[in-house]
């Protein structure tokens, strides 16, 4: 249809474009853009100079549109104009055709894409990246599919303050928001096996993820095992689309979040903070145990060192010891020296004791 | 004749009827449809009917050729195609409620069947669609909640699957997969006791937690304790006598000396009342 409909543009823009009218390759735009300017012969199809090039509706416009009138009348009246005994829009439609082939017969395939031709709606190859050569276009088609883009899908999709809620293996509740990368394997595939491919990666992925969640535990899910989940839900990801042969590849599968919901969450903050102060315990118990062994071990030391002094000389050391023991004791110290035998000293216990709260006051 | 061919109206005219007789001739079969050709209301002959295992290509996709206004087309899809069932709640054997969403994939086998019991896929999906839900609702209710959530939910889905393809097949179609999209508690008292739960037991963990934290911290005061203790056992052992002497000496300073600990106040005033007798005043009596 776009074939006649290009034939006819063309053909106006031909007749036109003999009468040098306001038809000219202003006028004939669409799809018969490629020949419009062919029916001139041996000028140039592009020749028409850009001054001819007027708005319709200028007053040189009605002049045109009847000298084309005139003109057309007396084509169809008589013989077609000819030149060199062949009709102007033979040429036209052969310039048309050449270019139609040319176009519609070579595609440039980019790095990253492949082309899938397809011969009258039948599958029949698939084009590497380059230029590619087809049958033009109403006998082969080419759908050119990005294959090296990595596509992403969010799930849960749009606001991201929305939960999407989770139940793990042991019944409990999680909030987890996770993207999916894909890319397409196989062209073909891609485009012929699945109604709307897209959505259903979107609707895999959600069984995926849940699937797999149900195997595990809630603190697997929010911790240590979200790795574990990520992995295997992108192969059962993978396993599923491969049944459906989508053509599609699971890049990778990335939690994003994957925490208690919010109602719950103050509990689980509460287990962090058991878990700091347990730490904290046990911190606090090792440093005691640090000092009191250190101590333990410094007052063996010095015990040793003074005993091995004692060793070479007990009666010396030890009187030696005793006296710089006392002498330290006994010189900071109030003292008394009673006369003892016979005697019962008096002593003053308030006195004694009167002494105290001065010294306190010190 | 000439005359005719030589007017350019004519021409067209002709070239027009040409088009329309080579348009319902003629028609491309795309890979992902396949056509049923209908004559007089009547399927005759399918094209590119779905086989499993065929590759794209070998398939019978293409150019086709019927008799023109006699025999329609029509066109099947040959992809695969979705039923997404509406969110229902389910009731296990333990009377848990659970709020179910699911989805099936099917494709249609047999156009012609499909074809005389419902026209468009539309309606095969819309057929589908209570038929899911009753498979799973019946599928499900056999169940206690736990095994519900359990990986043994793939058997579940094949159970659904074959009890949907008994009817599906009635349709022509095929379904090839069932998969629970997402499997909630239902909003309100259930969501709320789960929650409870959840909360209780994270206390008893963050109870359990610090416990232990104590109990380890217990256990490392005391290990240290005893090493000191052996620290010292071992140390002093060597000569108890000697050991006794050195420790008074210690503790005299300590106990007599007002700021023997180091960087505190001075505890009181000592006043030491010494007989002469005491032997550390032997020498001060003089000899004898």
């Amino acid at each position: 249809m776009r074939a006649i409909l290009g034939w006819g543009a063309r053909l106006a823009g031909s007749w036109s474009e003999n009468k040098g009218g306001p038809w000219g390759p202003s006028g004939d735009g669409g799809s018969g853009g490629e020949g419009g300017g062919g029916g001139d012969g041996p000028r140039s199809p592009w020749g028409q100079p850009p001054r001819r090039r007027r708005p319709i509706g200028a007053p040189g416009n009605i002049a045109s549109f009847e000298d084309f009138w005139k003109k057309s009348r007396d084509r169809f009246g008589g013989r077609f104009p000819q030149q060199d005994g062949k009709p102007y829009w033979l040429y036209g439609l052969a310039v048309f055709l050449l270019l139609w082939v040319i176009f519609t017969s070579f595609h440039v395939i980019g790095p990253q894409e492949r082309g899938v031709v397809t011969l009258f709606g039948r599958y029949s190859r698939t084009l590497g990246s380059g230029v590619g050569m087809t049958l033009p276009s109403p006998i082969e088609r080419v759908d050119k599919i990005d294959v090296g883009q990595i596509r992403s899908i969010d799930i849960p999709a749009g606001d991201p303050n929305r939960q999407n809620l989770i139940i793990t293996g042991d019944s409990n509740i999680i909030d987890v928001a996770y993207t999916v990368r894909w890319s397409i394997r196989d062209p073909q595939l891609y485009l012929y096996s699945l109604d709307n491919p897209d959505a259903t990666i979107g609707e895999v992925a959600e069984s995926a993820m849940r699937a797999i969640m149900a195997t595990v535990s809630l603190d697997d899910a929010i911790g240590s095992g979200r790795s574990d989940v990520e992995q295997r839900a992108g192969l059962l990801m993978q396993q599923m689309l491969d049944r459906y042969g989508a053509g599609v590849r699971i890049e990778g599968l990335a939690i994003k979040q994957s925490d208690p919901p919010e109602a719950v969450i103050d509990a689980f903050k509460r287990v962090s903070a058991a878990q700091q102060s347990a730490q904290g315990d046990i911190n606090n118990a090792r440093t005691y145990a640090l000092q009191i062994t250190a101590r333990a071990q410094g007052d063996a030391t010095a015990f040793d060192k003074v005993y091995a002094q004692y060793k070479l000389a007990p009666e010396v050391t030890r009187r030696r010891l005793y006296y710089e023991t006392m002498e330290r004791v006994l010189s900071k110290v109030d003292k008394t020296v009673v006369e003892a035998p016979g005697i019962t000293p008096y002593l003053a216990l308030p006195a004694v004791q009167k002494p105290a709260p001065e010294g306190a006051a010190k | 004749m000439s005359r005719i061919l030589r007017n350019p109206i004519s021409l067209a005219f002709l070239a027009i009827l040409v088009l329309i007789v080579a348009g319902s001739t003629f028609a491309t079969v795309p890979e992902t449809k396949q056509a049923v050709i209908v004559r007089f209301g009547q399927p005759v002959r399918v094209v590119n009917a779905y086989h499993p295992g065929q590759d794209f290509g070998g398939t019978g996709a293409g150019l086709i050729a019927r008799y023109p206004f006699v025999e329609q087309l029509v066109w099947i899809d040959k992809r695969i195609l979705n039923v997404d069932m509406d969110s229902q709640q389910v009731l296990s054997t333990d009377q848990q409620r659970l709020q179910v969403d699911a989805f099936a994939r099917y494709r249609i086998v047999d156009p012609v069947r499909m074809y005389v019991s419902a026209r468009t896929t539309d309606r095969v999906s819309d057929a589908l669609k209570p038929i899911l839900s009753s498979a799973i609702r019946n599928e499900l209710g056999k169940r206690p909640f736990a095994a519900l959530l359990s990986p043994e939910r793939g058997q579940l889905m094949t159970n659904i699957r074959n009890a949907m393809n008994g009817f599906a097949h009635r349709y022509g179609a095929e379904v090839i997969d069932v998969r629970i999209k997402r499997a909630d508690l239902p909003e309100g008292s259930t969501t709320d006791s789960a929650y409870q739960r959840m909360r209780t037991a994270r206390e008893q963990e963050a109870g359990s937690i610090r416990a232990q934290g104590y109990k380890q911290a217990q256990i490392i005061r005391a290990d240290a304790d005893a090493e000191a203790a052996s620290i010292y056992a071992e140390a002093y052992g060597k000569d108890p006598d000697f050991y006794d002497f050195y420790r008074a000496m210690q503790s005299y300073e300590t106990t007599f000396s007002p700021n023997a600990a180091e960087g505190q106040p001075p505890q009181g005033k000592t006043t030491i009342i010494l007989s002469p007798e005491n032997d550390y005043l032997r020498e001060f009596r003089g000899r004898k």
